[in-house]
């Protein structure tokens, strides 16, 4: 079984990385595209049926609850 | 009065820690590996800088899992002095053993570059031979030191004077162009409730003798040793 777990800053939390690159896309033309925030994706492979692992890895390794919120995706 | 300094993989900055401590104390200092379950006989514990685990994760994250900090969380709680020093600070706030997150630098770029702080609480284990006001020249040198907590947390810690060190210009004040990294309200250092656990972006362990272009970080150092005689 495998899961995407994607960590992202939460919108409150400004995000300098995101900012540079949409700063960039001025000079390729990119001009619709209002905003880039950047985060993080894991891929998980598990054995079936402890999810629970997952939830623990995203909430207390991958995401810093000061500044970021995850999803998890089951494939 | 015993020191330990302890030793991470990816951090480089404990054999800078240790001769600080033993040239600017002339107390007893040892290394504790990162892989030690206790701490017991030690009086004070720093976490030096560099990069815990290589830090690819996040700045500390897995830093807060070895053995060693089980250990110094129970040593913090029981009152013990506790100091991080940059890679130190990022690792305390993801323990939780201080409030709030140390983010990528605003400018994106690593800045390395000595620049002055104010001593904005002279009250505490870390800074009693300092005055409130007092301005320290001592070097920063880090990408992710951008200070950031929630508004609650904010006003919490700005209310009951918990920011120890701001980022100032020469003249003491704490303007956006003196701020390195874009921390909110210009803060470099912070301790928590109790006043035993202190958390700085700036290095002492770099500026402790005239030498190193400031001796301005002994202070900190000798403050402990006060804070410890005392106890």
């Amino acid at each position: 079984m495998r899961a995407t777990v994607i960590v992202t800053l939460k919108p409150t939390v400004l995000d300098p990385q995101g900012m540079t690159i949409h700063r960039s896309l001025a000079s390729l033309g990119l001009t619709d595209i209002t905003d880039v925030r950047q985060g993080k994706i894991f891929h998980v492979q598990l054995k079936d049926g402890n999810l629970e692992q997952v939830e623990r890895l995203a909430k207390e390794v991958l995401t810093n609850p000061v500044i970021e919120e995850y999803r998890i995706m089951w494939e | 009065m015993k020191f330990g300094v302890v030793v991470i993989p990816g951090c480089y900055c404990d054999h800078d820690c240790y001769y600080a401590i033993e040239s600017v104390t002339k107390k007893p200092v040892e290394f504790i590996w990162h892989e030690q379950t206790s701490v017991a006989g030690f009086d004070a514990i720093i976490l030096p800088g560099g990069f815990a685990y290589g830090d690819y994760l996040r700045t500390g994250a897995l830093a807060k899992f070895s053995p060693v900090m089980s250990a110094i969380r129970d040593f913090a709680r029981r009152g013990g002095l506790v100091f991080g020093i940059c890679n130190g600070f990022q690792i305390l706030t993801e323990a939780g053993l201080l409030p709030g997150a140390l983010m990528r630098n605003v400018g994106m770029k690593y800045v390395c570059k000595f620049l002055h702080l104010r001593t904005d609480n002279a009250d505490t284990p870390f800074t009693n031979v300092l005055t409130k006001g007092q301005l320290l020249y001592i070097p920063i040198g880090h990408g992710d030191g951008n200070y950031y907590a929630d508004e609650e947390t904010l006003k919490r810690i700005e209310g009951n004077g918990r920011v120890v060190f701001r980022y100032v210009d020469a003249n003491g004040q704490a303007t956006p162009e003196a701020n390195p990294n874009g921390s909110l309200n210009n803060i470099a250092g912070i301790v928590n409730e109790q006043g035993n656990v202190l958390g700085m972006m700036p290095h002492p362990d770099r500026s402790y003798d005239a030498i190193l272009g400031s001796a301005d970080g002994k202070f900190i150092f000798e403050s402990m040793v006060n804070a410890l005689v005392a106890r």
